[in-house]
């Protein structure tokens, strides 16, 4: 019959908008482009270099689950990167060997970290209030945040780094068998919470239409005002890594990151619109960006080459989710 | 008489003829073959409830909407806007009802929005504009300066820069549609003198509005539409208000509406499509001849604050008749299954359920400065009570203040006699109240989230379990599954499908399906059915007279006072903020209701007022 060529065709371009709309589908991209270069770039394959990719790719996956809930909401936090900088400096004020306030003291690592994790939730829930209760922009609040943030993380350490970290601090950012795991078990308390929860649900709610969740008895303020003490909560996590693997406690940490972690969670599929993020999206964006890098540098290209591509790739990231998005409209 | 000279004068000189046309949606025909003519510098007067098809019409004139026969001639030519510039390219221009200005650009640079003058393109002659503006402002009597931000404007001014901007493109036909709403008495007057200096120059107009004293005054003929199809059509000597309004509501209930489940009955609520009229109709004859021989339900005495017993003027009405007559029965039974409720005597009913004396929200005299005004009612377990009105009367406005969405200054709201905090939604929703927006899109759904997140929303904090919320899965399904049976929705749309994709009679399912999640004593509904098929419609009706079965309160907003009338125990009529009838099931009348809300009348607001 004719319709059989019809209908053979038919399920060839199915497969593929399946494909597309998929889910994986970045996932797929990273294999892809993972066995494109392999052949190219020296040393990608190897087993040396997947710990660097991972080592680097930690914190930026922390960085990018917090960017993920608060983009859920229909916000943006630019703040981040500089939360990371404060908190690096005030663990490293608390613990440092070099005239640290508890200097020597075995209890120093875990009250760093938990004052730490204090300062980021509280940058976070600066940020939420004035969104919620002020009524300002995300954009704003967080930009100003980040520019004062920085500076007073600058401003607490006189523009100095701060050194003689303990070994145990050190140790959570450079083993992978312990920074693993821990990134592991907040990504998947991440991901339940996001899932499975009361608060993922209205989460979601708040980024789909405010309004409406509102009159149907969400607290809007509340969900959207947590959404950034997470956010800061995981910068400071994020920090936790990143100064491990410094080892200082540097104003200036991260301060590279902040495109990279928006990038990543858009490449995902997390939408700037609100609404709609997962965890394992974030993961796969992350991931995608990371080889990218990695795989540019091993061949040898200038920093400013490297973000030229991740530019393009970014762009055509949102590029590719406008369409699935268009794409997926259609077939339902 | 001066005018019925110009009329014999002009009577072939017809600017614009409106042939035949026809107009349906959804099936539903809108504009039954409606045929009317604009004279040359003549006024016409266009009036009908909502939904009488004044503004398709007007939608069609203006190249947004095709009829699907028919025809219209402009200047004896025939005329096929297909786009509003097409209108406003053969000289026709409309003031709309509501306010399409920019707000953030000045009066100047609103009028000439789509036709600025250029001195050397692209750059504007400025000064031009600015000096046409002030003539066509000094033209409706608004003494501004042309520079002045619209965002600055009252909205009474920013409708008389609408029409400066109408004026603009020198009409030859300009369409008013209500554009004295928001007019204090002194721009309306400045309105009229234009509108008849506008007329001496040659221009014709249709005015269309709710206030029939200032449509007899301006207007040299009158067109008078209901349900679509032409009932009145003349010069306006042959009109008075009384004979407009009994026009515009002068027929039988058009619509059909559900009967109110029986107490005890076990007869299944849903109609079945292939279940013939005659059906129901021996169910109730028989369910009648119990109650009479006072088998089913003691009979029913009547305290003094119960409205809601004996027989209706409805049943009046058709007393007269022979109810068993067979013509009238089947062609009565146009769809089949469905029962017009008007035949059912749904008030021999047991007091307990239609409206005990229990009141489960009451206000007291609740204020909101410009707003509503000394606002006091109750409503009972049971009861369906609507509240009519025209658009802008304060209905909705106090539907949020009862939801606690907008702030009220003074009076009291009771639920279950306890008095409500001053504002927020979530305290009201724990205390089992419910609201359906009037703004669907907007404040009921997230359209692109999954039916399943839509329906969940409002009752999931039940299906959390502590200490982190998580959700059991199980019962939270299991709840879903429920209301989609329970609200009938289409077995077609997936739990998982957005919800955007459904049509706007499912989608209005998945709002009342989410409130009914959570169980509410009291659901206020504001506009249930706007924007959805007849099918759909019934269920909503039966979902609302269930859950008044059920025992709880439900208060039902609506701009088809017919809805009203076919659906509610009790209804309030409110105009300007206060309420100015109310009206029990024996009282309903179509002319006492469009009354209360049409006329300024001063009497029945102070008889309402009495206590």
């Amino acid at each position: 019959m004719t319709a059989t060529t019809t209908s053979n065709e038919q399920r060839t371009t199915n497969k593929f908008l399946t494909l597309f709309a998929s889910e994986y589908l970045v996932l797929a991209l990273c294999v892809l482009y993972f066995t494109a270069l392999a052949p190219f770039a020296e040393g990608f394959a190897s087993r040396g270099n997947f710990g660097n990719i991972l080592l680097t790719l930690l914190p930026l996956f922390m960085l990018a689950i917090g960017q993920t809930v608060v983009l859920i909401t229909g916000g943006i936090d630019l703040s981040v990167t500089s939360t990371i900088a404060l908190t690096s400096v005030v663990g490293a004020m608390v613990m440092s060997g070099d005239n640290g306030w508890l200097a020597g003291n075995p209890l120093a690592v875990p009250i760093a970290i938990t004052l730490m994790l204090i300062v980021g939730g509280a940058v976070g829930l600066l940020n939420g209030i004035a969104i919620t209760r002020l009524r300002m922009p995300a954009f704003i609040v967080t930009l100003t945040t980040m520019m004062f943030v920085s500076g007073f993380a600058v401003w607490l350490t006189k523009s100095k780094n701060i050194g003689a970290l303990p070994g145990a601090f050190t140790l959570i950012g450079n083993n992978l068998w312990i920074s693993l795991p821990l990134t592991a078990v907040v990504a998947a308390f991440a991901h339940l919470m996001l899932s499975r929860s009361l608060f993922g649900r209205w989460l979601y709610a708040v980024g789909h239409n405010n309004r409406a969740a509102y009159v149907s008895g969400v607290p809007v303020a509340g969900i959207t005002c947590s959404a950034y003490v997470v956010s800061g909560a995981c910068a400071a996590l994020a920090s936790v890594l990143l100064t491990g693997q410094a080892e200082t406690g540097s104003p200036v940490l991260g301060k590279n990151l902040l495109l990279d972690v928006i990038g990543a969670t858009v490449i995902g599929g997390t939408s700037l619109f609100g609404g709609k993020g997962k965890v394992l999206w974030t993961l796969f964006g992350v991931l995608f960006l990371k080889l990218i890098d990695n795989s540019l540098n091993l061949l040898n290209l200038s920093d400013w080459d490297i973000r030229m591509v991740k530019g393009g790739v970014i762009l055509f990231a949102a590029l590719m989710d406008a369409v699935r998005n268009r794409f997926v409209v259609r077939s339902s | 008489m001066e005018t019925t000279n110009h009329e014999q004068r002009t009577t072939n000189d017809a600017l614009l003829s409106f042939r035949a046309i026809e107009k349906s949606f959804f099936g539903v025909r809108v504009l039954k073959s409606v045929s009317l003519r604009v004279r040359r510098g003549s006024v016409l007067g266009l009036v009908g409830e909502n939904g009488a098809g004044k503004s398709t019409l007007m939608n069609i004139l203006g190249g947004n909407l095709r009829p699907d026969a028919g025809e219209l001639l402009l200047n004896e030519a025939r005329f096929e806007p297909r786009h509003p510039t097409d209108a406003a390219r053969a000289g026709i221009a409309f003031v709309h009802q509501e306010l399409n200005l920019f707000s953030n650009l000045t009066i100047a640079e609103n009028i000439f929005l789509t036709s600025f003058p250029r001195a050397l393109p692209p750059f504007i002659a400025r000064r031009q504009l600015r000096d046409r503006a002030a003539e066509l402002l000094n033209e409706v009597g608004l003494n501004l300066s042309p520079d002045t931000l619209v965002e600055r404007l009252p909205a009474g001014e920013r409708q008389l820069v609408e029409i400066a901007k109408a004026l603009s493109l020198a009409p030859k036909l300009i369409i008013l549609d209500e554009p004295t709403t928001s007019l204090s008495a002194r721009e309306t007057e400045h309105l009229f003198a234009l509108m008849q200096r506008l007329r001496e120059r040659g221009v014709a107009m249709i005015y269309i509005s709710h206030i029939l004293g200032d449509v007899l005054r301006l207007c040299d003929d009158i067109v008078v539409l209901r349900d679509g199809a032409m009932v009145g059509n003349g010069v306006r000597a042959e009109f008075t208000s009384e004979r407009m309004i009994s026009l515009m509501v002068g027929r039988e209930l058009s619509q059909l509406y559900p009967k109110r489940r029986e107490r005890g009955d076990s007869v299944p609520l849903s109609p079945q499509r292939g279940e013939g009229w005659g059906e129901g109709w021996e169910r109730h004859e028989t369910q009648a001849a119990n109650e009479s021989a006072g088998l089913n339900h003691p009979a029913p005495v009547t305290p003094p604050h119960e409205p809601f017993l004996g027989s209706s003027r409805r049943d009046e009405a058709h007393a007269s008749q022979p109810e068993k007559d067979q013509s009238l029965v089947t062609s009565a039974a146009t769809v089949q299954g469905f029962e017009a409720r008007n035949f059912v005597s749904g008030n021999s009913l047991p007091v307990e359920r239609r409206g005990g004396p229990e009141a489960l929200l009451e206000l007291r005299h609740v204020s909101q400065p410009h707003i509503v005004r000394d606002i006091s009612f109750a409503l009972h377990r049971g009861e369906v009570l609507g509240i009519s009105g025209l658009m802008g009367a304060g209905r909705s406005e106090l539907a949020r203040i009862i939801f606690g969405l907008d702030a009220h200054a003074g009076g009291e709201i009771l639920l279950n006699g306890k008095a409500l905090p001053r504002s927020g939604p979530r305290a009201r929703i724990q205390h089992g109240l419910a609201f359906l927006t009037e703004d669907r899109r907007h404040e009921g759904l997230c359209l692109e989230a999954s039916i399943a997140d839509n329906l969940a929303l409002v009752a999931l904090r039940r299906h959390a379990r502590t200490p982190l919320k998580f959700l059991s899965t199980g019962t939270w399904r299991e709840a879903i599954r429920t209301m989609r049976a329970a609200v009938k929705l289409s077995p077609n749309a997936r739990d998982e499908q957005a919800v955007k994709t459904l049509s706007g009679g499912n989608q209005q399912k998945v709002v009342i399906g989410k409130w009914l999640v959570a169980e509410p004593r009291v659901f206020i509904l504001d506009e249930p059915t706007r924007g959805i098929d007849v099918g759909a419609k019934f269920e909503i009706y039966q979902l609302i007279h269930d859950l008044a079965d059920r025992g709880a309160g439900v208060l039902v907003i609506s701009s088809e006072m017919e809805e009203l009338i076919g659906i509610c125990d009790r209804i309030l009529v409110m105009a300007q903020g206060e309420i100015r009838d109310e009206l029990r099931s024996v009282e309903f009348d179509r002319e006492r209701i469009l009354r209360a809300a049409l006329l300024d009348g001063a009497r029945t607001v102070t008889s309402a007022r009495t206590p």
